[in-house]
């Protein structure tokens, strides 16, 4: 009996504010859309960091004839140079970091240099000669290459020391930027999608203050008179909080998956489970703020 | 029933008391009747007692539940025991005699049963059997006022607050609408009723309280709207015969009967009363 005539003043408060409730559907939509983004961005870089960052190496580049860099002096690193490195990897102050290491000939780099560069005129001039014999070593946790490149920096032989991880720093500079800003709009957005529930309750509650007026008079409980209007700011929000997850599983599923996963299969990109986890999540905060807001709003008519 | 001890309300930014240290008591199956010029205190105190308004000082008990502890939360079931009528009647036009009845019980959680019960049975006893389907507007004003008390007693309160319940009316439907008061009043519900009408209230002869500027200048067990029993009224009103129908039998002064401050206050009422 409650119950119905509970979601009967729901129905009727949803007809009568139609073109509110439909601008909370499209804010809380529009909101969460961001939200679920920035989530996902977030995602995306944690899983290309791990992805990156595992196989990013060290570099202990040698001299080579014509280097005048680092510390070298134009000559080519000895061998007494290159054995000494070599047991500088093997030492026992080293050794425990290091999951493995190899080295690198200058044939070597030529032919992976002429393997990468296959389309570019480069390959036409570069010599072998011209390319770093290298030690490369692969640390067990990648971010302590500091305590290497301190190490060997300074070793006779050595033009420089390189953390690749340093070229990977731009592209997760750009994802994150992205994702601050998706944030950042989201939070605005969010902002607006509370105010706009809170506005939205407000009327629907002036256009029923007759009942409102009596219900309180007569004794209704409080969680009566609230119920009905937090029902109808949840369910607005619900719609559009449901429409976000089902643009974000098209967004994956088309554009991640259907085209970017395709076309860069090197890459690691957020994949279908993630998004799984992401929506029910905007669904809930969907839900939680409006409940919220739309519970603040109504307060001011249960006040006795 | 109700009692005020020394009750005070100071609204903001008005230095002047709408109630100023009230005390009385009304007891259970009493019918009181309210008056004073307006801006007298007499909302403010139907307001106080149902607990819409807080005191600035004082006690208020009602019901043997002192307003002052009682929490928001409570206010709610508190008022379940409370009917109130006001002036406009303050019915849902869209909705019929029987629904507007019924949404009391509605709202409080009452049975689907209760309700086919409980209703007919009031709209009989308001006289208004047979119009349970007609809406407010197709109804005279009188027959709107009975289904706004109709819905102040259907739950069986015990006290009923009227605020001018006949304030809208002409002389003969108010009488209508008194006879039912007094039979609900007979039937053991206090009846609290704030009024202007000097005809109702000298034909009634029940208890009369009457305020001024905040303050009670007069509780009679049983007067008129107007009375002899405060010497000082007359001696500012010299020729103005109070029109009073039958000798009051029994006067009870105000507490806090200030001669001086009645003369000042009531002349000019006296005068505008005309």
């Amino acid at each position: 009996m409650r119950l119905r005539l509970v979601l009967s003043e729901v129905g009727s408060g949803l007809k009568r504010n139609l073109s509110m409730v439909i601008s909370v559907v499209l804010v809380t939509f529009i909101s969460l859309t961001f939200v679920g983004t920035a989530a996902l961005l977030q995602l995306q870089i944690n899983q290309m960091k791990g992805y990156w960052y595992d196989r990013a190496q060290v570099a202990v580049y040698l001299c080579t004839d014509t280097d005048t860099t680092g510390n070298c002096t134009g000559a080519k690193a000895t061998t007494a140079q290159k054995d000494q490195v070599e047991a500088q990897l093997q030492s026992s102050t080293l050794k425990p970091y290091i999951q493995k290491s190899y080295f690198e000939t200058q044939q070597d780099a030529y032919d992976r240099f002429k393997k990468q560069f296959a389309d570019s005129p480069a390959t036409e001039f570069v010599q072998p000669s011209y390319l770093n014999e290298t030690f490369w070593v692969n640390l067990k946790d990648p971010s302590q290459s500091d305590i290497l490149i301190e190490s060997l920096s300074n070793q006779a032989g050595v033009q420089s020391v390189v953390d690749q991880r340093g070229y990977l720093q731009p592209i997760f500079s750009v994802l994150n930027a992205a994702s601050y800003t998706a944030i950042g709009i989201a939070v605005l957005m969010l902002i607006a999608a509370v105010l706009l529930i809170a506005t939205t309750i407000r009327l629907s509650a002036f256009s029923r203050r007759r009942e409102l007026g009596i219900m309180r008079l007569v004794g209704a409980s409080n969680r009566f008179i609230q119920t009905p209007f937090i029902l109808e700011g949840v369910i607005a929000a619900l719609v559009g909080s449901v429409l976000a997850g089902g643009a974000m599983i098209l967004i994956v599923k088309v554009f991640v998956r259907g085209y970017l996963a395709e076309n860069f299969a090197s890459t690691p990109f957020v994949t279908m489970g993630d998004t799984y986890v992401v929506v029910p999540l905007l669904i809930v905060i969907g839900a939680a703020l409006a409940a919220l807001s739309a519970g603040v709003a109504i307060r001011r008519y249960l006040k006795v | 029933m109700i009692r005020f001890d020394e009750v005070s309300k100071f609204y903001a930014g008005n230095p002047r008391p709408a109630l100023n240290g009230v005390t009385l008591e009304i007891l259970k199956g009493e019918f009181v009747f309210l008056v004073g010029a307006s801006g007298s205190g007499k909302s403010s105190f139907l307001r106080l007692v149902l607990k819409e308004e807080k005191p600035s000082k004082g006690q208020i008990h009602v019901l043997g539940q002192r307003l002052g502890t009682l929490s928001s939360r409570k206010v709610p079931y508190f008022r379940r025991n409370l009917g109130v009528v006001f002036q406009d009647f303050r019915l849902l036009p869209q909705k019929s005699v029987f629904d507007n009845v019924a949404f009391t019980l509605q709202v409080i959680g009452k049975s689907r049963g209760y309700i086919q019960e409980a209703v007919p049975d009031v709209l009989k006893m308001v006289g208004l059997a047979g119009k349970a389907q007609r809406l407010p507007h197709e109804l005279s004003g009188g027959e709107q006022q009975r289904v706004a008390i109709a819905r102040a007693i259907v739950n069986r309160p015990a006290i009923l607050l009227a605020d001018e319940p006949t304030g809208n009316l002409d002389p003969s439907t108010s009488a209508g609408i008194m006879t039912l008061l007094d039979r609900i009043n007979a039937s053991g519900t206090t009846v609290l009723m704030a009024t202007h009408d000097a005809g109702i209230v000298d034909q009634m002869q029940r208890r009369v309280i009457e305020l001024s500027g905040g303050n009670i200048i007069r509780d009679e067990r049983s007067g008129g709207y107007q009375t002899q029993a405060v010497p000082i009224q007359q001696v500012g009103q010299e020729g103005a015969q109070p029109r009073v129908q039958g000798v009051p039998t029994q006067t009870v002064p105000a507490p806090r009967l200030d001669p001086e401050s009645v003369a000042q206050q009531s002349v000019p009422e006296w005068g505008a009363d005309k």
